[in-house]
């Protein structure tokens, strides 16, 4: 088996993560659609670091993973301060930058 | 204290005066009038000690300029705040302070029932001490500082009144019609940087007698000075608005608009000596504007039944034979300023004697209502028949010296060309009769005659149906006007003393002052300024010229005698020929100016209006209405909708990379 | 559900080692790992799938986490067995625990259905969804990789020593960095939920007293239907004088105009002649 299914792979979940965050309209899964392209970043980040033969693409992702862990506590902290000031988890109630 | 400090104090004093009058405001106004009195008075003690200073001095060095520092440095241009104290200022500044302390005096009495008496002391301090500042002034510049602040007390004064419309509206007309004229003085001042670089008298002056200036600049220059001293001294064709200034108090009438602020044109003249001299055909129009003036104001006067109205045509013609005189040259500047200065006084005179008589017959002026006032204002008959004797230039007074010279210069042919000689000397014999036929009307109108003011109303009328006979009856705009006041009984009575005096003064300087600066030298007193005269022959010899003026001003007079003393005078004017009806319009000004001026000028405003509605404002709108309108679209895309963004991105990636892709593949 | 899919992995050290070592020997797949890969991959797929068209956020959010722990088995499998485990406790352990805290916190609401509200929304998605992952696929597909290196030289001392070497060594100053964007975060959440009270909390004693000090009525409303001539919800209860009290009734029931107008029972006349006899 080629590594390169697994880049095929990373690709497809990256896309569903994209699209997710483009077509649900509730902010938390719309948030877990970004941690779903995060995640399918860093499976390409492994399997690069396998084919080259060096550990760097591994420490990218463990970077990744951490801030990926940051942006999560930040995320859901906006969506429980919005969800507490108008009762709602959508996305698109959100738009008081309206032109 | 040196004569620098003096000569700034000239101008200072009544300048003060009229600040503290102003800025203390009713603080002021139980002694505000007095201060007024005083700082005029200061003004003429401190001006007789510079006239006796420079009296005291040779002949040349009767010059004093005084600098009192650098006024504005722009550039190439500087110009220092200088005065000038020469003969010719010094004169000016002693007949302004002197008619003008007088009328001061006069107006304490005058004013004295009016609320805001304390506010017309300032008004005329502020006069006062512009004037001075005008013919001090060393500098064109800084006489226009002058000129304006004249401009601004004449505005002031003739609206003092300005709770009645008409008043306010009399006012305004006086200062847009001296705005026209200021428009020349700027223009000119530009025309002397553009020529000479400077604009002080020394080396515009020298500049001009220097052959520096090519003759088609002083051409333009005399031009555009003479177009300022039209609008300042209500000339042809800007004389439209003097008649209506007799909508101020009658003191203001006598001062501002009768002895001093309307000659400042001549002044200018006279001052722009050098200019005029290099210029002659700007000469030519001077005494042309002065001739038609001098006609154009004498027909009015004549027809005239407010008195006022009829002794501001007077003054109009009495400038318009200053204004021929100084066109004339050399010859005639010396005499513009004699009877300048004559004028001043009997003018003066002749209007405070019209104040006197307004006081008697509460504040009416229709001389058709009027007659007979001699038994009562017997102070007032003397004052106000000494001067008109003076005006009509009856020997000895102070008219036929000054106003019989001007005849006889005018009657000298200028460059070789005797058909000037004969055309304005013409004029102005005609008008010396003329002036003996209106003033012998006013005055014979005035205080002879049966008494009128008590002809009851119906009776007017009556009067008039019989005067107008077959023709078109009671058509006329004074019967209206003798209405009001006159139906009540009039107790005609002499003005107190605080008038008096000044009538009586001002008459013995109608009376004397001629025969005393004649005798005295005056027009040889004003040479450094005005340059020496050759004496040229008139065409007409002296004698057979006096002997004319003498024939026509009685003509005029025993023409008025047989129509005003001796026929009955029609308490409501007749209809008149049409050349009277013509003059009692003032030949129709206004209506001239609103064809030629008013009109096209409104059109042209308000085609602007349309144009600047519909293009500029139209081309600004229509780029706000595009701005806002691609601001509306633009806005659609941005809808804040979080998903709208990221699809869009998305979107912009995927066309980025297949765009990409494809240029590798 | 993640701790139990957890456990087998972080059961026991030797058993991973062991499968990593069946799974990989140099840079090249064994079968081993193709038969896991096959396996897991669709099932990845489609658990991702359900994040996509899951009704409720719940299930949405079981299936990342099973997509998750499917990562962590194929990163194990490519060598990676450090990250593998990093994966688990960070991602299924903590993150996703989170994000269910959230939605228990926020509850079910509207936003959970799949209905398009923005017009046109779907279709982008759908297309920018597709173009993404064609052009993605593509470029990979399209490539031509060389000969997989692997990794067995790189993890000569275990890999967390291999990936400890180079995050405390090259990328140390990196490491410091997000550790300082970690705390910050921290303190960034804690600022955006803390609620700060402006006013004296209000309690039933706060309200009862302001209550008596704006003299409102201290007894409860009126009834609707008493002494009336029924008892029914939209009939005004009647006064001692037999005047109906129009505020008895529901606000919502006038306010719709569905309140009986209830005539008194006894007009004052009647009331007086009925005293006398």
């Amino acid at each position: 088996m080629n590594p390169s299914n697994y880049l095929v792979l990373s690709a497809v979940l990256f896309t569903i993560g994209a699209m997710t965050v483009l077509l649900r309209r509730n902010a938390v899964i719309a948030f877990m659609g970004v941690e779903l392209m995060l995640n399918a970043t860093n499976l390409a980040l492994v399997t690069f670091s396998r084919m080259n033969g060096d550990l760097v693409g591994q420490t990218l992702a463990f970077f990744v993973m951490v801030v990926a862990a940051a942006e999560v506590v930040v995320g859901l902290a906006i969506i429980v301060a919005i969800f507490r000031t108008r009762q709602s988890a959508s996305v698109d109630d959100v738009n008081l930058m309206k032109g | 204290m040196s004569l620098d400090l003096l000569a700034a104090l000239l101008v200072a004093v009544p300048l003060a005066s009229a600040a503290v009058l102003l800025v203390l405001g009713r603080a002021t106004d139980r002694w505000g009038h007095w201060l007024g009195v005083l700082a005029s008075a200061a003004s003429f003690v401190i001006g007789a000690v510079l006239a006796l200073e420079l009296l005291g001095r040779d002949a040349e060095a009767r010059v004093l300029d005084v600098t009192l520092g650098r006024w504005f440095d722009a550039g190439q241009l500087a110009v220092d705040l200088g005065l000038r104290v020469d003969p010719l200022s010094i004169t000016f500044v002693l007949l302004v302070t002197f008619v003008g302390t007088l009328i001061h005096v006069y107006s304490v009495a005058y004013m004295e029932h009016d609320a805001s008496r304390r506010r017309f002391f300032a008004y005329l301090n502020l006069f006062v001490a512009a004037m001075l500042l005008l013919v001090l002034a060393d500098s064109y510049l800084l006489l226009f500082v002058g000129w304006e602040g004249v401009g601004l007390a004449s505005y002031l004064l003739i609206g003092f009144w300005n709770h009645n419309t008409a008043y306010a509206v009399a006012g305004k007309k006086a200062f847009v019609a001296n705005r026209v004229g200021d428009i020349g003085l700027i223009v000119a001042m530009g025309l002397m940087l553009a020529a000479t670089g400077s604009v002080g008298f020394t080396q515009v002056h020298a500049a001009a007698a220097g052959g520096a200036v090519s003759e088609g600049w002083l051409t333009a220059i005399g031009l555009m000075l003479l177009l300022a001293a039209c609008g300042k001294s209500a000339q042809v064709p800007l004389q439209s608005w003097l008649g209506d200034a007799m909508a101020g108090p009658t003191p203001v009438s006598a001062l501002i608009h009768a002895a001093t602020m309307v000659t400042a044109g001549v002044y200018l003249v006279v001052r722009s000596a050098p200019v005029f001299d290099g210029a002659p055909t700007a000469q030519l129009v001077v005494v042309v504007v002065g001739a038609v003036t001098l006609v154009y104001g004498a027909v009015v006067g004549c027809a005239k039944d407010d008195l006022k109205k009829a002794l501001a045509a007077s003054t109009m013609s009495q400038i318009g034979y200053m204004m021929l005189a100084a066109g004339l040259g050399p010859v005639g500047y010396a005499y513009a300023i004699f009877h300048l200065v004559t004028h001043g006084f009997f003018k003066a005179g002749l209007f405070l004697g019209a104040g006197s008589v307004m006081h008697a017959m509460a504040d009416s002026v229709d001389m058709r209502r009027f007659g007979g006032l001699a038994r009562y204002l017997k102070v007032t008959v003397v004052t106000f028949g000494l001067g008109w004797l003076a005006i009509l230039g009856v020997p000895p007074f102070a008219g036929f010296f000054s106003k019989d010279k001007i005849i006889e210069a005018a009657f000298v042919p200028v460059d070789g060309q005797p058909w000037r000689a004969w055309v304005f000397g013409a004029v102005t014999l005609l008008g010396a009769g003329v002036t003996a036929f209106y003033m012998s009307r006013l005055f014979f109108m005035t205080f002879f005659g049966r008494p009128r003011w008590d002809v009851p109303e119906e009776e007017a009328r009556a009067a008039t149906a019989r005067a107008a006979g077959a023709r078109t009856a009671g058509a006329n705009a004074s019967g209206a006007h003798a209405s009001g006041a006159h139906a009540a009984g009039h107790h005609p009575h002499e003005a107190p003393a605080l008038m008096r005096w000044p009538m009586i003064v001002l008459a013995a300087g109608s009376v004397a002052l001629g025969l005393v600066l004649a005798t005295t030298g005056f027009t040889t007193w004003l040479e450094p300024v005005t340059g020496h005269a050759e004496h040229e022959e008139p065409v007409l010899s002296v004698p057979v010229i006096t002997t004319l003026t003498l024939l026509a001003v009685g003509a005029g007079l025993v023409l008025a005698y047989l129509r005003y003393v001796r026929d009955e005078v029609p308490v409501a004017a007749p209809a008149g020929s049409p050349l009277t009806r013509a003059a009692r319009a003032d030949l129709y000004q206004d209506a001239v100016n609103d064809a030629v001026l008013v009109g096209p000028g409104r059109a042209l405003t308000g085609g602007l209006v349309v144009a600047d509605r519909t293009a500029v404002d139209g081309a600004a709108v229509g780029v706000g209405r595009l701005a806002v309108g691609s601001g509306a679209l633009a806005r659609r895309v941005q809808t804040g909708l979080v998903r709208s963004y990221a699809a869009t991105t998305l979107l912009g990636v995927v066309v980025l990379a297949g765009v990409v892709l494809a240029l590798q593949a | 559900m993640s701790a139990l899919a957890a456990a087998p992995v972080l059961g026991s050290a030797p058993v991973l080692t062991a499968l990593a070592e069946t799974l990989t020997e140099t840079g090249r797949t064994t079968t081993g790992e193709a038969v896991l890969f096959w396996v897991i991959a669709p099932v990845m797929v489609v658990a991702a799938l359900g994040l996509l068209f899951a009704r409720k956020a719940v299930h949405a959010a079981l299936s990342v986490v099973l997509v998750m722990i499917s990562l962590a088995f194929l990163y194990v499998a490519q060598d990676a067995v450090f990250l593998g485990i990093v994966q688990v406790v960070v991602y299924t352990g903590a993150v996703m625990m989170l994000f269910l805290f959230v939605l228990m916190l926020v509850g079910v609401d509207a936003s959970d259905t799949l209905v398009e509200t923005i017009r046109g929304q779907r279709w982008i998605g759908w297309l920018a969804g597709v173009g993404l992952g064609a052009v993605l696929v593509g470029v990979v597909g399209g490539t031509v990789y060389a000969p997989a290196t692997g990794l067995a030289e790189a993890n000569a001392d275990s890999n967390p020593v291999g990936v400890a070497r180079l995050v405390f060594g090259e990328y140390v100053f990196a490491f410091e960095v997000v550790g300082a964007l970690l705390v910050t975060a921290a303190l960034g959440a804690l600022v955006l939920t803390h609620h700060e009270r402006l006013l004296p909390r209000r309690g039933q004693r706060e309200r009862a007293d302001a209550r008596v000090k704006a003299g409102a009525t201290l007894t409860p409303p009126p009834a609707p239907g008493v002494y009336a001539q029924r008892n029914a919800m939209d009939v005004p209860a009647l006064d001692p004088q037999g005047r109906p009290l129009e505020h008895s009734v529901s606000r919502v029931l006038r306010a719709r105009g569905q309140a009986a107008d209830a005539p008194p029972v006894l007009p004052a006349a009647d009331a007086d002649e009925g005293s006398r006899r």
